[in-house]
């Protein structure tokens, strides 16, 4: 008896705590309202199965207790029943699934305008890299790196003179434009997550992951690191700042670029670049448009 | 009635001393026995280490020795621990040992030289993890996925020699589990006694079988992940080192992927949750049936839903992977492979309570604990469902969401089916009773415990809290009752680690001072409850071995004069 | 009586009650299979990495030196041709009736064995004297790894058979041919592996 009682209790707290707890998704901040949607039906199809199971639990403990002349019936199997509950579970999950895939199917299809940023993730901070005026993000690579070239461009790739270098500093995006965000890393494994934006992606050293999203609300949020890189894990925090396009083309045009970079840099150190940008070029990686 | 298969005319390895009794023995149950109190012991070092990491998550700062370092280092050894080094080990090297011969009416494994072997190389792992503890730099704190790069480079604890023991430890346990699971699906295979046919076994038997073969087929993926990474880390070579800037240097290491590590990992760690969930399936049916007096319900639909979770859980890894930077199409096949596994899940579900239905439900101790796993089960099979479903796994993922997930459904669950099973064998296996008392205290405070420490978790997932996270720090979407949750859910769990202090005084105290237990004590059908003598002595089943007439499930039969026919009576 | 039959059985029902088919194979040859489809499944999935691997340079932007196939030299083929010598010499034990033959062809075979091992130590040698070290590239590090593995299944094998000769028993030197005849399986398929890319 304790036990059914309990049972019950807990489907019925736990529908309450989900209803006054404070604790729910971040205010939506981009255009993935399709996610939190797909997470919803997930969420009612789930909650309808837990609430409907356990209390049958509960009154199956309290029907069927052990008492004096109490039997229990003998039924080894019963195909009808198997089979229709095998098919009305298949309908929740696929109409769980339906959703989820449909959501997945824009997460994964880049619409052709979007802009593209870059985001370099090391220990434990973050970069951005925008392609400036050409649109077109010039080639990098680890190899590249060096103390005047942190982000590792390639100073062969022409389309990455123009480059403009946010080193350590927020990410600025304008409202309402779809944006690919390219990720790049320098060491280890990073994950670029706004929990605002509800989309992530890893940061994989050696490879170019990314993920395109539509700010919708102009504030500013916080960039959280989501996949284990260290020690400071959890310190590797960075800010987006979305605002309107007039803001966000006036911040971009106090950035450096790759070329004031060079222009600043003495004569030698340029020279040393170059011969060991060349020395590597026959693997070169390509840029990203 | 003698009957005799080929394999029971082989002598038996008898023992001589007690050195070769109790020690270097050759009998499973012995062995059992041995498994059962390493991996428990090693599972409480993991127990412990969790309490650890909840006071610096309730309390920050309170304990200025506990540096992110360790935090991460608590988060990786535990989480190992539990996963491979208690839960794999408890549930097939102790209770797959047990059991299959028991159940399937054997006198023994059909390899006891290499089951022994199996059980020395699993304490050498042991030995090795926990070497971890006290090597320069300390245990590995790369998280228990061991994700490549950062297990070994600067920057993670324990890059340099912590990552070493547990990559070579986790290639003994291999070695260790493949010996044991070629025993248990050869001795399930071929050592049934007559009359016992594929589907008289009785579900705990089907569980760790599948469990096992699953094993043999997964453990191969971490075993050639661990060495491959060993030679990333010592030789030089680059299969998982891409080149990377460390420490202010461009590595030598190129081209190397990240993700085939991944894949590796995942092809053996996705099974492997089935390889932990499989045997407290079978486990948890037969205690549901025993005390609910009932046959198990749809005992066929039972056994086909374990077969084929088994094999479509090899189609599901990358469900871990979504947001990993693989080829995002993959998530297409990967999110509808892992929520087909739902309906044989779910079918299972149906079918525990299905048992119950029309049953003579008895509350004792055990049956407790199986009613607590359904609970907790649906909830983490539920929660599942949202990491499962692709783009529903984005916001969630390497959030609390999955923390909570995985502790409700292959911690949580798992761990109070283990309670329910020592309970239910305890007085075969030792031939004396526990306190009923002591065990439902330990029962109710350790159920409603763990559902305060994990209900919560979901919702902080929800709102984005990440998971392996020291400190939360200023963080603007983070309110401060969420720093009063981590207190709650801390303080949960501290009773929860204090709770078990009943159990094990229990299960001692009981072990000297317990009255006798029956052979019998809860009339169930099943063989390993029909041996001449309780505990079962070495050989299992005297001069003869049993008959078996009918299948494990015979419990209330119309007719039949008591509410119980053990599986060796004949049919009329 | 095929495995779906015996998984459709309804084995509450009283006709379900009926003995065993008597004969079933012995518990080593399950044992062997078991370990035969473990094995399968490690060297597979090493042979997925190794083409994984090797694809990636491509996709990841790095054409030149990442990739770099090792030259087949002449002892690859002497080996191969030695380990395949040793299958035969199993064969022949296994299907030798007295045991005495038995037991002079297994001994040959496991001498082939150890001269086919001998031979990858020579071959090891060979590479690094010839500068293909193994870290200098992912094709000599996969290289290493699966010549390795495959030598260690061959030791495990060699002591498998002393320990059957040792016992004189004609049941297990049986089962060391067909463990010999998988790992000369395993070899073509590596060998062929490493020879084609
Ligand atoms: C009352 C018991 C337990 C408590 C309080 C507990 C607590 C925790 C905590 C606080 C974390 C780290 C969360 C984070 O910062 O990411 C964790 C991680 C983990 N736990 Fe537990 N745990 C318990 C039992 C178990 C059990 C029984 C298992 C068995 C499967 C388990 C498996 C894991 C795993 C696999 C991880 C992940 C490690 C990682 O992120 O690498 N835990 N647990
Ligand atoms: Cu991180
Ligand atoms: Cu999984």
């Amino acid at each position: 008896m304790p036990i059914a009682v309990a049972i019950a209790l807990l489907v019925l707290g736990s529908v309450a705590f989900h209803l006054f707890s404070p604790w729910w998704r971040t205010p939506l901040a981009s255009n993935w309202g399709s996610i939190d949607s797909a997470l919803d039906v997930t969420l009612w199809i789930c909650a309808a199965a837990f609430i409907l199971l356990n209390l049958f639990m509960a009154w199956v403990l309290v029907r069927y207790r052990n008492r004096p002349g109490h039997k229990a019936h003998y039924e080894p199997e019963n195909a009808t029943l198997e089979k229709r509950l095998t098919f009305w579970t298949a309908i929740g999950i696929a109409g769980m699934l339906a959703p989820g895939l449909v959501a997945w199917g824009k997460y994964v299809s880049v619409p052709k305008e979007a802009a593209i940023v870059e985001a370099v993730g090391q220990q434990w901070q973050w970069s951005f890299r925008y392609p400036g005026p050409d649109g077109v993000l010039g080639a990098a690579a680890v190899k590249y790196i060096s103390p005047d070239n942190v982000l590792g461009l390639d100073p062969l790739d022409p389309y990455g003179r123009d480059d403009l270098l946010v080193e350590a500093g927020d990410l600025h995006l304008p409202v309402g434009k779809p944006v690919k965000i390219v990720l790049r890393s320098k060491d280890v494994l990073h994950d670029f997550y706004v929990p605002e934006f509800r989309a992530k992606m890893d940061l994989v050293p050696g490879i170019v992951t990314y993920f395109w999203m539509t700010p919708t609300k102009a504030g500013t949020y916080d960039i959280l690191c989501a996949e284990l890189c260290g020690t400071g894990h959890h310190e590797m925090r960075g800010k987006v700042v979305v605002e309107t396009p007039k803001a966000f083309a006036e911040w971009q045009a106090q950035q450096t670029s790759f070329s004031q970079i060079l222009a600043d840099m003495p004569q030698a150190a340029i020279s040393i670049m170059l011969i060991k940008a060349n020395a590597c070029t026959i693997s070169a990686p390509r840029s990203i448009r | 009635m003698a009957t005799t298969l080929a394999d029971d005319l082989r002598p038996l390895h008898h023992p001589r001393s007690w050195l070769t009794k109790y020690v270097w023995s050759q009998d499973h149950k012995v062995i059992a026995i041995q498994y059962s109190v390493t991996a428990i012991l090693i599972g409480v070092v993991a127990l412990i280490l969790s309490a650890l990491m909840r006071l610096q998550l309730g309390f920050p700062g309170l304990f200025p020795s506990i540096q992110p370092d360790n935090y991460l280092q608590f988060v990786s050894m535990h989480g190992m621990i539990m996963v491979v080094y208690l839960l794999t080990a408890l549930l097939l090297g102790g209770f797959g040992n047990y059991l299959i011969p028991l159940m399937v009416g054997a006198r023994d494994m059909v390899f006891p030289f290499v089951n022994m072997l199996s059980y020395w190389l699993y304490l050498l792992s042991v030995i090795v993890l926990v070497a971890g503890f006290f090597v320069p730099g300390g245990p590995t704190g790369a998280g228990w996925t061991l994700y490549p790069p950062q297990a070994i480079t600067e920057g993670t604890p324990g890059h340099q020699w912590g990552i070493a023991t547990m990559l070579v430890s986790l290639a003994i346990f291999v070695a260790a589990f493949t010996m044991g699971g070629l025993n248990y699906v050869t001795t399930v295979l071929q050592a049934r006694t007559k009359g016992m046919t594929l589907m008289r076994m009785p579900l705990s038997v089907w569980g760790i079988f599948t469990a096992s073969i699953m094993g043999l087929l997964a453990f191969p993926a971490l075993f050639v992940a661990a060495i491959m990474m060993l030679f990333d880390h010592f030789a030089g070579t680059s299969f998982f080192m891409p080149t990377m800037q460390s420490m202010g240097r461009i590595t030598p290491t190129e081209g190397g992927s990240p993700l085939l590590f991944q894949h590796l990992f995942w092809f053996f760690g996705h099974p492997e949750v089935y390889i932990v969930a499989l045997p407290a399936f079978g486990i948890v049916s037969d205690l549901i049936s025993v005390h609910a007096r009932r046959n198990i319900f749809g005992y066929r639909m039972m056994v086909w839903a374990i077969v084929i979770i088994g094999a479509l859980s090899f189609v599901v890894w990358a469900h871990h992977m979504y947001v990993s930077g693989m080829n995002p199409y993959f998530g297409f096949f990967f999110a509808t492979s892992t929520l087909i596994i739902a309906i044989p899940t779910a079918i299972k579900v149906y079918n525990w309570l299905l048992t119950l239905w029309r049953g003579n439900i008895h509350m004792r101790v055990p049956m407790l604990f199986a009613i607590a796993f359904i609970f907790t089960f649906i909830h983490g099979g539920l929660s599942g469902l949202f990491l499962g479903n692709v783009s529903v796994d984005v916001p969630l993922s390497d959030t609390f969401f999955v923390v909570a997930h995985f502790h409700m459904v292959m911690g949580v669950s798992p761990v109070l089916v283990i309670f329910g099973a020592i309970y239910h064998w305890y007085p075969k296996i030792f031939g004396r009773m526990w306190n009923e008392t002591l065990g439902k205290l330990h029962f109710w405070i350790t159920f409603l415990g763990v559902y305060a420490i994990f209900l919560p978790m979901h919702y902080l997932g929800i709102l984005g809290v990440p998971r392996r996270y020291y400190a939360l720090g200023e963080t603007a979407f983070i309110p401060e009752s969420v720093h009063l949750a981590n207190e709650w859910i801390t303080i949960a769990a501290l009773i929860v680690f204090a709770a078990q202090g009943l159990f094990f005084f229990n299960m001692i105290w009981s072990l000297f001072r317990g009255p006798r237990a029956d052979p019998n004590p809860w009339g169930a059908a099943s063989l390993e409850w029909l041996t001449p003598q309780t505990p079962p002595a070495h050989g299992n089943w005297g001069p003869h071995l049993p008959v078996v007439y009918r299948w494990a499930y015979d419990y209330s039969v119309p007719g039949a004069a008591r509410d119980f026919i053990p599986q060796t009576e004949p049919r009329a | 009586m095929s495995l779906f039959t015996r998984l459709a059985e309804k084995s509450w029902e009283p006709k379900s009650d009926r003995d065993l088919p008597p004969d079933r194979p012995s518990a080593g040859a399950v044992g062997l299979s078991a370990y035969v489809a473990v094995a399968c499944v490690m060297f597979s999935l090493l042979v997925a990495a190794y083409v994984m691997r090797m694809g990636l340079h491509s996709a990841m932007g790095h054409m030149g030196s990442d990739w770099v196939p090792m030259p087949d030299p002449p002892l690859l083929w002497i080996n191969s041709a030695v380990l395949v010598g040793s299958s035969i010499a199993w064969e022949v034990a296994r299907r030798a009736r007295a045991q005495g033959r038995a037991v002079r062809a297994s001994i040959a075979g496991a001498a082939l064995g150890l001269c086919f091992l001998i031979g990858q130590w020579m071959l090891w040698r060979h590479y690094q004297a010839a500068g293909y070290y193994l870290a200098a590239n992912p094709a000599n590090a996969f290289f290493y790894l699966l010549t390795a593995l495959h030598g260690v299944h061959i030791m495990g094998g060699l002591g498998a058979a002393g320990w059957a000769l040792i016992g004189g028993n004609i049941r297990h030197i049986r089962l060391c041919a067909l463990y010999w005849h998988f790992l000369l399986v395993i070899w073509i398929l590596l060998a062929g592996l490493l020879v084609s890319t």
